[in-house]
């Protein structure tokens, strides 16, 4: 499963980071993250506000850092777990 | 592209309609995002579906959406992803569609318009008739 985390690098995008591989760690999923830094890049994804994260490649959230629990129901629902 | 750290995010959308209107919400929304007073996005990211667009509405502090005519598809692009934002229909604001010439007067007057009622709006003072959404 692919973590990406769209952000140009302030600690909010540091800490979704962390809240993204902390929540992936316990729920024993593979994973990796991917840091997407450059504007172009995320604004390719459609967002317009950071930080933002992605799950295999599809946005769902942006411009805020979601609670452990969005990102663990996020991280389940995605079929590629 | 707004920072997560700048704060205060105000995103901005026109519905760019074929009408003079149209042509006229779609300049006064690039102006405005020119002159800092929010941030132009793509209406038609929304009306698409496409995650990023949709959850970056949902993620900003503000939605603004400005319409030619009373249709009001970008202000509905909007309420189908289930954002409510602030509206702005140019023909409540004294423009008629079809009789707008699109010159950069009638821009610059829209978008003088929109920031001033916006002002008076985020008091809690909103001009009547400006298709603002708190009335």
């Amino acid at each position: 499963m692919k973590l990406e985390i769209l952000g140009t690098g302030c600690p909010k995008c540091k800490k979704l980071t962390e809240l993204a591989q902390e929540t992936a760690t316990e729920l024993g999923l593979s994973f990796e993250i991917v840091k997407v830094v450059q504007i172009n890049d995320i604004m390719n994804y459609g967002v317009m506000i950071t930080p933002a994260l992605a799950i295999d490649g599809k946005v769902v959230v942006a411009g805020r850092i979601p609670s452990k629990e969005e990102i663990k129901k996020w991280l389940l629902e995605n079929p590629t777990k | 592209m707004t920072d997560c750290c700048s704060g205060g995010t105000k995103l901005i959308y026109p519905c760019s309609g074929c009408a003079d209107v149209g042509e006229i919400a779609d300049n006064a929304a690039r102006k405005l995002s020119r002159d800092n007073f929010g941030k132009m996005t793509c209406l038609a990211g929304v009306g698409a579906r496409i995650p990023g667009f949709i959850e970056s509405a949902k993620g900003a502090d503000e939605n603004i959406t400005i319409d030619g005519c009373p249709v009001a598809c970008a202000r509905k692009t909007l309420e189908c992803v289930g954002v409510k934002p602030s509206s702005f229909v140019l023909t409540e604001m004294g423009l008629a569609k079809g009789k707008t010439p699109v010159t950069a007067e009638a821009v610059k007057d829209i978008c003088a318009k929109i920031m001033k009622t916006h002002q008076n709006a985020d008091t809690g003072n909103c001009a009547p008739g400006s298709g603002c959404c708190c009335g």
